[in-house]
């Protein structure tokens, strides 16, 4: 799974409201293609599941601390005792401690809980950053055309035809380790693919007559941009969006497991993984945990992403 | 053709170019020259010290003379330099990752492209069976799936597992080059190759599955039909030709990035291939080294591009390079 070169399906154009949908239902109303999207999504039982994953993740996260409360481990607490074996290894699963414990005897439950934190807020602001960031110059490039256009097409080559994870790796290294650098790069290395998808798309839209007539009545050009087009893209972000979340998450993780992304103590599930592969033979809890928590959020996420994508465009029936 | 080749290429250096800028730039609006010269001269070390070994490693001159004199020794003496901290040169430095990494990512990438491809024609022609929705469930799963947690997981489900029971198949972490042992390079490959292997190979079957039962619903297939082609000829000749054109070109960007160095891959099985000795220099802010893999790795992904470009012209007549 890559950060710039994922291939997603996005649907290539939004459909009014489906003839089909109204030859079935006797009674005629209105309805409009976000209802019919979300009429379709609430039908697919993997992704009803995959919200519900998602959900509990979430719950979770904004309460970590309750977990910490009930065992009444710190999450930064090292019990050196009770923790570690007489070897100081990593104590088992067990009644004190319900997943085991690290290296350094702290709690992998409770760790694991405030490390849901840091992937879901990685995956959720980077993703929003990255996709505003996309939208915004590829309505520019789009729209304007001219030298912005070239400007933003250039950067798009440039930016695609680098060995991203290296100069991640690289712009990382040379600042205050921490989640603001790690948002940055996902940013600087993601918005590329989005731009150059909305690029294509506004480059078609604004042939339509709706935006001509938006401009004969004197509609300035943000105003076109941003109220007239930026509806009409509007799907594609939904779902690539969605998509990238869990590209998002694991590329933190990724980061976070080569020690360059989320420095210790603070709790991160690709930080757990580094740290357990030099022990993982004498504590599997230690790498299984983790591993599942990431590989549930990612999985719970792609589905997710799969059923908005289904749900968005009828005409890719279940591809 | 030619003009293509002369654009692309002329493209491609220039790529490289901005490359070797963004790294010395990255490396020195860190300051990342100060903290060579205080790492190497160690803990105690007096301002003295620290400022011989600047001078030494050239660290004081301006940046655009250590550039100039960077291109200068690539262009003229064919030259990288050497590393800051071993005095070992670049080249040679490179010469021993280089196999690693392309015995890793070629291995993988034949492994992964049969697999991809394969399930996904099966799995499009069979749409709907029980066959394909297996195939999409467990291709959405190694989507999923983080490669360092699939690492992991097989260092210690496979190797760990059967170590214990004392079958040392597996070595776990490691490398052994090819010309000292080629059973025991093989062996060591194993397990990074599945790794690389399957989470990428879930990629190709969906793009493959995607693009080849979108490519079914044209009209030149029921044309083909039609005229009464069976359906076999229908598929693998009409229908998979068009239909590999995405599935080539996710494989060019793959394999080029992969050739710059398979990152997470080689610092799970701890093979010292480009990636793993890239993060290791980054980490010790070894600049020559640094510029030495990241030219290697874009030019890797360039090529690829390049070869992508060419074989859609001849996978599809009707592209035309220009």
């Amino acid at each position: 799974m890559s950060l710039t070169g994922t291939p997603i399906q996005a649907p290539l154009e939004e459909q009014p409201a489906g003839v089909d949908a109204a030859a079935a239902n006797p009674k005629i109303e209105g309805r409009s293609t976000w209802q019919l999207a979300w009429a379709r999504l609430r039908r697919d039982r993997a992704a009803v599941i995959s919200a519900v994953v998602i959900l509990i993740i979430i719950l979770v996260a904004i309460f970590a601390p309750v977990f910490a409360t009930i065992t009444g481990h710190g999450v930064n607490e090292q019990f050196r005792t009770t923790g570690l074996n007489p070897e100081g290894l990593p104590v088992a699963p067990g009644k004190t401690f319900l997943l085991g414990t690290d290296d350094q005897g702290r709690d992998l439950l409770v760790r694991l809980a405030y490390g849901s934190r840091v992937s879901l807020e990685v995956g959720v602001l980077a993703t929003l950053l990255t996709v505003a960031v996309g939208a915004v110059l590829g309505l520019a490039a789009g729209y304007l055309g001219g030298i912005v256009d070239t400007i933003v097409a250039r950067l798009v080559d440039l930016v695609l035809s680098l060995p991203y994870l290296l100069f991640a790796i690289s712009l990382v290294s040379i600042s205050h380790p921490g989640m603001r650098i790690v948002i940055i790069v996902i940013v600087v290395f993601g918005w590329a693919a989005v731009a150059r998808i909305i690029r294509g798309q506004v480059l078609s839209i604004r042939e339509k007559e709706f935006i001509e007539a938006a401009r004969s009545l004197g509609a300035s050009s943000w105003r076109i941009m941003f109220v007239e087009i930026l509806p009409n893209v509007m799907a594609q972000l939904i779902v690539y969006a969605t998509l990238l979340i869990p590209v998002s998450i694991v590329a933190e993780a990724s980061l976070s497991f080569l020690g360059l992304g989320i420095p210790p103590p603070t709790a991160d599930w690709g930080q757990m993984l580094a740290e357990a592969e030099s022990i993982y033979q004498q504590a599997w809890w230690f790498i299984v945990f983790p591993g599942a928590a990431l590989l549930i959020t990612t999985l719970a996420f792609n589905i997710l992403g799969d059923g908005v994508r289904d749900a968005l465009d009828p005409r890719i029936d279940r591809l | 053709m030619i003009r293509f080749l002369i654009r692309r290429i002329a493209l491609g250096v220039f790529v490289m170019w901005m490359v070797t800028v963004l790294v010395f730039g990255i490396f020195f609006l860190g300051g990342n020259a100060n903290t060579v010269a205080y790492r190497l001269a160690g803990k105690d070390a007096t301002p003295l010290t620290v400022m011989l070994i600047r001078k030494r490693l050239e660290l004081n001159k301006p940046i655009y003379q250590q550039y100039g004199h960077f291109l200068w020794q690539l262009t003229w003496h064919h030259s990288l330099g050497y590393s800051y901290y071993h005095g070992e040169s670049v080249g040679s430095i490179l010469k021993q990752a280089v196999p690693i990494t392309f015995s890793l990512t070629l291995g993988a990438a034949v492994i992964w492209l049969i697999l991809g491809v394969l399930s996904g024609v099966l799995s499009a022609v069979r749409r709907g069976s029980i066959f394909d929705r297996a195939v999409t469930a467990l291709a959405l799963f190694f989507y999923s799936m983080p490669t360092f947690v699939l690492g992991l997981l097989l260092l210690f489900l496979v190797s760990f597992q059967l170590q214990k029971r004392g079958i040392r198949w597996f070595p776990g972490q490691g490398y052994t080059y090819i010309s000292a042992n080629p059973v025991k390079w093989f062996q060591s490959l194993i397990l990074p190759w599945i790794t690389l292997a399957l989470v990428s190979a879930a990629t190709y079957t969906r793009l493959t599955r995607g693009s080849l039962l979108e490519v079914l619903g044209e009209d030149y297939i029921r044309t083909a039909r039609a005229k009464g082609l069976r359906e076999r000829r229908v598929i693998y000749r009409h229908g998979l030709r068009s239909a590999l054109t995405p599935v080539a070109s996710q494989f060019g960007i793959d394999v080029g990035t992969l050739l710059g160095g398979a990152i997470i891959t080689e610092t799970v099985f701890g093979m010292p291939g480009l990636g793993y000795t890239a993060v290791q220099s980054i980490q010790n802010q070894d600049l020559p080294v640094i510029i030495g893999i990241v030219i290697i790795a874009s030019a890797a992904v360039i090529v690829a591009n390049i070869l992508v470009d060419i074989f859609y012209a001849v996978l599809d007549p009707r592209v035309r390079l220009h």
